[in-house]
């Protein structure tokens, strides 16, 4: 019974937290680029002020537009269910494993892809077939990432993985692993519509990949789609720490003490890796969008090099 | 400055640059435009005047650069017709300037587009407000016309509207794409949103109060057409402008160059993603302002040049602040430049993207910055400079290329020789007054005004009216020439690298609109 707490618990914490992390990452990337900083709650602002307004549809607009938002936070919300952020002891990941995942995300990016074909604009169109293009070269590199540590770790759901590590009894060190760690890294940038793949901050609707699909968007569509696509950062990020750097999550049967240590956990690896997210944002410039192909197929090779180093090397 | 292969003798024109006038026919016009263009002219602005109510008769009037002087054709067709044989067949530029007399004035070119240009819905079919008879009643919201861009056909091809409406807050325009996948095979503009009547608003101003309306044509080049509204009626009036006064409004020119490209090269930074770029320079911009107006009393310099001087002196300690401010724009902006050019990924997206060639350049008659990116001469403080520039002697800045790399280093360039300039303003300012007393204009008399802006060669060409009134002021933007090659230069880039290409031309909407 208790587990079905954790399980409804860790949900809500990933949706209240996951605007945080938002705002985070932004007000680090102001501070580095000699910005004054927006406040640290400012997603939270924005959703209010976007919950409050009246939804404005485009005329030519099907339930398919209408639907769309809540599919896609939906989507995210199961997605956050089954990756062990806080605790490995969550029932819907037992039924769910990490390749289901893959396939949340990819349920996710059709509907908002054909939401976007579906009013007729020529920006969403645009949008639609540039996501399809980064999310067909981002999909196999980040499946690739994850075989790896499925051999390495001999399990496919995430919460296993992360008790297969943490049950041993000292660290053990993955030259695979880092590989992967690197292409999973290259793959977030490319799926979350960060830099050097999508900037999220243009408004250029010519540049624009996500912003170009969620442009006829208002009111608490567009509100439940920023959530969403915050939601999708966070779930990346938790994946990655899932993957890579498991320790301070509470495993299976832990007390309330271990819990609170494991949100304390959670919270410095999110705030670090944010600050790292915007150091590499604010490095690095737009990549020509022809080159991001290649920045994926880059992604892709790295992850499938850790996969021969675990079967070569056995390490 | 021979004009012997003109058929008509040439008339010395008031003007602050070597300028000369060549009354001719139908038949002379177009001999002469040929002529001129054999000789090296590039057409600089074409416009026209309803003279009716003087002697019965239309004019046209076709202002050309050449090397090292302006020549101004001018052509009244006979009996009060309103039709003038076209000049795009050796000058392309003279298109859209062909269709915008037409929808001001209904002086028809004899072939060409016949598509409007600033007329568009709710101006009325046969309404040319320009005319002396023209109804001063408010136009009547008219039916919506179909405006027939430019189809391509073929498998995949499909057309991407952008604008005028975007999704920044920006200058209004209409973007045409023809795309095949991400790739632009053809990119037709449509402007005038921006149209604002002023050419009618000053028929009838005060001649000395004309200049604030000039300084409004366009915001970010105020003080290059106050300017040139200035040069135009000095030089009809024969006011020697003082020394002190010359040197003053040379400064507030080149502050004015300075603080748009200091914007721009932001913007471009920004455009290619790196967001930190837009940071440092837009500081930098805003430090410029803020002295602006602690020097000056206003940040974009808005009404300082004004008929016979400037508005404002400067003390000792206000050049003091300005060559401090110079020797640490330096410092900054040569760090920055470092920035920018080792940055591999911001080289990446700026070579080679949006490339004008130096022949397509030539053959358009490309002006200014643009012109100069792309290794074609062409710089008025250099060829035919005014006080206070013949003492200065600017070094012409080019660069070879014609991408955006090459727009972004003529910036970079453009900044060192302007604040090279400042400082030997400075530094040398001549003591004196700094407004001289403009006399009374005599009525009916033309007078030019060119000044090398920051975009390129602006022009005012000023008519006077009894009574010390504006008869007729028609300014140009060397926005004109440029806006096409843009069409040209996204030929074969891909839609996503369009923003950045357009914002390293950075063309004037409202100076074109009118």
């Amino acid at each position: 019974m208790t587990a079905y707490v954790w399980q409804v618990s860790e949900c809500l914490l990933a949706i209240a937290l996951a605007p945080l992390f938002a705002g985070w990452v932004g007000q680090c990337r102001a501070w580095l680029q000699n910005r004054s900083a927006p406040p640290l709650w400012q997603p939270y602002l924005v959703l209010r002020k976007l919950f409050h307004k009246d939804a404005a549809l485009a005329t030519d607009a099907s339930w398919l537009f209408r639907l769309a938002p809540y599919v896609v936070f939906s989507t995210m919300v199961v997605a956050a269910a089954i990756i062990p952020s806080v605790t490995t002891d969550l029932p819907l990941a037992r039924v769910a494993d990490a390749i289901a995942l893959v396939g949340l995300f990819a349920t996710a990016r059709v509907f908002i892809s054909l939401a976007a074909m579906d009013v007729g604009t020529a920006f969403g169109s645009m949008g639609a077939r540039r996501e399809m293009m980064i999310g067909f070269l981002a999909e196999p590199a980040l499946l690739m990432v994850l075989f790896s540590a499925f051999m390495t770790h001999g399990s496919t759901a995430l919460p296993e993985m992360v008790e297969g590590v943490l049950d041993q009894p000292h660290i053990v060190l993955h030259p695979s692993l880092f590989f992967a760690g690197v292409a999973f890294v290259m793959v977030l940038l490319a799926e979350n519509a960060r830099l050097p793949v999508d900037n999220p901050s243009t408004h250029l609707e010519l540049t624009m990949i996500h912003e170009a699909m969620i442009l006829e968007y208002s009111a608490r569509h567009l509100a439940l789609l920023e959530w969403a696509s915050w939601l999708k950062l966070f779930n990346y990020a938790c994946i990655g720490f899932a993957l890579f750097l498991p320790w301070g999550i509470a495993l299976h049967g832990a007390g309330v003490g271990l819990l609170a240590l494991a949100i304390a956990a959670v919270l410095a690896k999110l705030a670090v890796a944010g600050a790292a997210l915007a150091l590499f944002e604010t490095l690095s410039a737009k990549l020509r969008l022809f080159r991001a192909p290649e920045f994926l197929t880059m992604a892709f090779l790295l992850a499938v090099l850790g996969l021969l180093v675990y079967l070569l090397l056995g390490a | 400055m021979n004009l012997d292969y003109l058929p008509q003798a040439a008339l010395q024109l008031p003007a602050n640059v070597p300028a000369q006038q060549v009354v001719v026919n139908a038949a002379q016009w177009s001999h002469s435009a040929l002529r001129l263009r054999d000789h090296g002219a590039v057409l600089l602005s074409l416009w026209g005047a309803d003279d009716r109510d003087r002697d019965g008769r239309f004019r046209v009037y076709a202002a050309f650069l050449l090397p090292q002087q302006v020549v101004v054709l001018e052509h009244s067709p006979t009996g009060g017709a309103a039709g003038y044989p076209s000049l795009t067949h050796w000058f392309p530029v003279a298109d859209r300037l062909q269709r915008a007399l037409y929808d001001l004035l209904g002086m028809e070119a004899d072939i060409g587009d016949t598509r409007p240009w600033l007329r568009h819905d709710g101006w009325p079919e046969h309404g040319f407000p320009l005319r002396r008879d023209a109804a001063a009643a408010e136009p009547q919201p008219q039916p919506g016309r179909p405006y027939p861009f430019v189809a391509v056909t073929g498998d995949g091809v499909h057309e991407i509207a952008v604008g005028p409406v975007h999704a920044g807050t920006i200058e209004p325009g209409h973007f045409r794409f023809s795309v095949v996948g991400e790739k632009v095979l053809r990119l037709e503009t449509r402007f005038g949103y921006a149209h604002k009547g002023i050419a009618k608003r000053f028929e009838g101003q005060l001649l000395h109060d004309g200049h604030r309306l000039a300084a409004r044509v366009s915001g970010d080049s105020t003080v290059a057409y106050a300017w040139a509204y200035c040069a135009a009626l000095e030089s009809i009036t024969a006011t020697v402008v003082p020394p002190r006064a010359a040197a003053l409004r040379a400064l507030a020119l080149e502050r004015e160059r300075l603080a748009n490209h200091l914007g721009d090269l932001g913007a471009l930074g920004n455009d290619a993603g790196l967001a930190f770029g837009l940071v440092q320079f837009s500081s930098l911009k805003e430090q410029l302002l803020r002295l602006n107006r602690q020097v000056f009393g206003q940040r974009y310099l808005f009404d300082w040049v004004l008929p016979g001087g400037v508005a404002t002196d400067i003390d000792a300690p206000a050049v003091r602040a300005l060559l401090d401010e110079a020797s640490m724009l330096e410092q900054r902006v040569a760090g920055l430049r470092a920035i920018y050019e080792n940055h591999a990924g911001v080289q990446d997206r700026f070579r080679d993207t949006g490339v004008l060639s130096t022949a397509l350049a030539k053959a358009h008659g490309a002006l200014g910055l643009v012109a100069r990116a792309a290794g074609v001469a062409g710089d008025l403080r250099v060829d035919m400079p005014w006080p206070p520039y013949e003492q200065l002697r600017p070094r012409l800045v080019l660069a070879a290329g014609g991408d955006v790399a090459a727009r972004a280093r003529l910036r970079f360039d453009d900044i060192v020789e302007s604040l090279r300039l400042c400082r030997a303003l400075l530094e040398t300012l001549p003591p004196g007054p700094s407004l001289a007393s403009v006399p009374a204009a005599a009525p009916y008399r033309l007078g030019l005004g060119l000044v090398e802006g920051w975009r390129g060669p602006v022009m005012i060409a000023l008519e006077t009216a009894p009574d010390d009134r504006v008869r007729r002021c028609h300014a140009h933007d060397p926005s004109w020439q440029n806006w096409p090659l843009i069409e040209y230069a996204i030929i074969g880039n891909i839609v996503p690298d369009f923003p950045l290409i357009n914002k390293s031309f950075n063309l004037a909407y409202s100076g074109i609109d009118g």
